[in-house]
């Protein structure tokens, strides 16, 4: 930025409480110059955990970060067992995957069909008033009711297993508290027809109305970054164990086999001070070049095949629309959400099948064996990181966590940016523009309060600089 | 056998020699509630929870230490006293971190429980948050100072039925804290002889079996009074 642009910090005073917050600097030729998504939460949460016994973890981050709790729960359950060093029994790996998979449906069919489905089945300038849930009821019921019905089967698997009233702690180091339940099989047996129908035609629909969003496609969110996840041992498609696997924009692997406990050697967190929410990029690529998307996108990218056979048709189909690079649009996150909810309903009834998960042993107990640990899943919105030293005796002397939202901090800024040099002409904010910018900021379903407000639009300031730091305009809506 | 006749809330209640206003309320079907109070063990009047309100006295009494008297005019229930217990829980949550929903002992709590029964929603005195340690060196069980509201049950569940005497209480005042032995770590205390006891005393997730995950903790704490009348009349009634 040039000497005369003004900084702009977060002012908790004129910060709006639950409100996006979206700056855009214009140059002195009028021209965009940068813009910046500002993310106020996520505040001291890791101080909060220093002093706290191990096994208080899971509970305490599925807790607090309300949002994915059982995202949480799992990967601090694996963060757990490396501090125990134990292996955890199959059944209870198995148990673990079948809770995240639930999670992975139940968080990707409220993205994609309360959230983001009144978009782009009514229309980005339909009349706020019914560009909602309720306005997709009365105009798709089918559609609106199936994804109530799909969201509902994905709770239901977690609440099957982790039960109401326990769920922050069914996941604990070294495995899991109660095992999946004969009747508890067949309540999910049950439902399995109809959740794959939904995700089917789901998938189909977004195939046909794709097209009409040509344009949002390609400045909404349209660049090239890297992309980082995890990857199964055989390449395939993994959310909750394997290794870590980048790619760039061309679909050329940049690195591959890196163990997940070693992060710390090849992601480098930077602050910058109009954001709480870190920048995690890839550290051989410097900052902010390293920039990399995690989640659904990234992971279809990343992966060979998928471990199930309509899921991977679906995989193929997905690729294909980029010739062999990785898909670059962000938009295409909810292709790929799509993509994921069939196989997770697909790799649900694999594993409920499976003899492995009907085995009693499901926690290994284990002291202290080592002062670290490391747990990396992958949460519906990407990549998971939580990090842990203990004493001697298992209290937290240090916490660092990297959420999926912080990962994508930078290309969701980039899409900011991208949408503010399509959109805005002059000194004004455009009509609509804040319609585009929050598809695409929703593109990435940030685990923002503010962007999971489940009925109705997202609360959005944004607010227009001039070459001087002068306000131009600003817009603002709740 | 003399009986000792008074009246509770209005009503004429008869009551067996020596037994405290507590007793004397319970065995007549009337509840006072209490925190510090566990059956099986002696009584201190640490919570203040069970005051009660004696005829010609301004003064308010703890009906778990105080000996029930013939004649006596007793009410356990009038606004005064909700006002009181209420304040005292509220103290209670002020003075050290309950942090419920990530609690061990969420859901089989006894502060937490009695907080539900008066309606307390929220805390009115600013809360104190102090610096406190958890003690997780014991191999089985640990110690939470955040959640300990200084009842001393497991004090005296260690003196009076284990007859270890590890536990006791150290410093003045808002310092009070519990100990283990000469206030070394509980994993080094030599007198601990593991049994358990204090865990299941414990009416908050301050003592909890190691592992423990949020609301893991259940505590088994009528075992205190089966292992009292066990060991005192011989009697294994569950
Ligand atoms: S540790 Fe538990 S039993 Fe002991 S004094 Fe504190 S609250 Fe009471
Ligand atoms: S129960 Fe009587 S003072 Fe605590």
């Amino acid at each position: 930025m040039s000497a005369e642009n003004k900084t702009i910090t977060i002012d908790p005073v004129t910060r709006l409480e639950g409100h996006a917050r979206i700056t855009i600097h214009l140059d002195a030729g009028g021209a965009v110059e940068d813009a910046r998504f500002h993310v106020t939460e996520f505040r001291g949460f890791e101080k909060f955990c220093e002093g706290r016994p191990l096994w208080e973890m899971p509970g305490i981050t599925a807790r607090i970060c309300g949002i994915c709790p059982v995202s949480h729960l799992l990967a601090s359950a694996k963060a757990g067992d490396e501090v125990l060093a134990v292996s955890v029994p199959e059944a209870a790996a198995n148990l673990r995957r079948l809770m995240n998979l639930g999670q992975i449906i139940q968080s990707h069919a409220l993205s994609f069909f309360h959230l983001s489905a009144p978009d782009l089945l009514l229309g980005m300038d339909a009349d706020p008033g019914t560009r909602n849930v309720f306005g997709l009821m009365a105009k798709e019921p089918d559609l609106a009711r199936d994804g109530i019905r799909l969201r509902q089967f994905g709770q239901e698997v977690i609440e099957i297993l982790g039960g109401k009233k326990i769920h922050p702690s069914w996941a604990v180091p070294g495995g899991v508290r109660v095992p999946l339940s004969e009747k508890g099989r067949d309540a999910i047996r049950e439902r399995l027809p109809e959740a794959r129908r939904i995700s089917r035609e789901a998938l189909d629909l977004f195939r046909k109305i794709a097209e009409r969003f040509a344009e949002e496609a390609a400045v909404l969110g349209d660049f090239s970054t890297l992309f980082l996840g995890l990857v199964a041992k055989d390449g395939g498609w993994e959310h909750y164990d394997g290794t870590i696997r980048v790619m760039d924009s061309e679909g050329i692997r940049v690195a591959d086999g890196l163990d997940p406990r070693q992060y710390r050697s090849y992601i480098a967190e930077a602050v910058e001070d109009w954001s709480y929410l870190k920048f995690p990029y890839y550290r051989e690529r410097g900052y902010p070049d390293g920039a990399y998307r995690v989640g659904p996108l990234a992971r279809l990218n990343l992966c060979d095949h998928m471990p199930t056979p309509l899921a991977e048709e679906a995989r193929q189909a997905f690729r294909a629309t980029a010739d062999g690079k990785a898909v670059t649009s962000s938009f295409y996150y909810h292709y790929a959400r799509l993509v994921e909810i069939l196989a997770a309903v697909e790799e649900v009834e694999r594993l409920i099948d499976d003899e492995k998960t009907r085995s009693p042993r499901i926690r290994a107990e284990a002291g202290v064996n080592r002062s670290n640990g490391v747990g990396v899943s992958e949460a519906p919105r990407g990549t998971l990181f939580h990090d842990y030293e203990v004493d001697e005796h298992g209290l937290i002397t240090r916490v660092n966590l990297i959420i999926a939202t912080g990962q994508n901090n930078l290309a969701m800024n980039r899409t900011v940016l991208q949408a503010a040099r399509h959109y805005i002409k002059g000194s004004a904010i455009p009509e609509g523009f804040l319609n585009r910018i929050e598809a695409g900021v929703r593109a990435f379903d940030p685990c923002l309060s503010c962007s999971t407000h489940a009925l109705g639009q997202m609360p959005l300031q944004v607010t227009l600089y001039g070459p001087k730091g002068e306000k131009l305009d600003e817009r603002t809506r709740d | 056998m003399k009986v000792t006749t008074l009246t509770i809330n209005g009503e004429l209640v008869s009551a067996s020699p020596g037994t405290t206003l507590l007793e004397a309320a319970r065995e007549n079907g009337l509840d006072i509630p209490t925190l510090c109070a566990i059956e099986g063990l002696s009584t201190v009047g640490a919570c203040r929870l069970c005051l009660v309100e004696i005829e010609g006295s301004s003064r308010l009494q703890p009906s778990c230490v105080t000996a029930a008297e013939e004649g006596m005019e007793v009410r356990t229930d009038s606004d005064r006293l909700q006002r009181y217990r209420r304040m005292a829980l509220e103290l209670f949550f002020a003075e050290r971190n309950h942090v419920c929903p990530v609690c061990v002992a969420n859901g089989h709590c006894e502060l937490q429980d009695r907080a539900r029964d008066v309606g307390m929603d929220h805390v009115r005195v600013p809360y104190r948050h102090p610096d406190l340690s958890v003690d997780i060196t014991h191999e089985r069980f640990g110690l939470d100072h955040n959640r300990c509201i200084l009842c001393t049950r497991c004090v005296r569940a260690c003196d009076e039925l284990e007859g270890a005497h590890t536990w006791d209480l150290a410093g003045r005042g808002r310092n009070t804290h519990v100990i283990t032995d000469l206030n070394e770590p509980w994993g080094e205390a030599l007198s601990c002889t593991s049994c358990g006891k204090c865990v299941e005393a414990c009416p908050t997730g301050a003592i909890f079996h190691k592992g423990s995950t949020v609301a893991e903790m259940e505590h088994r704490r009528d075992r205190i009074r089966f292992i009292a009348q066990a060991r005192g009349k011989k009697e294994w009634t569950p």
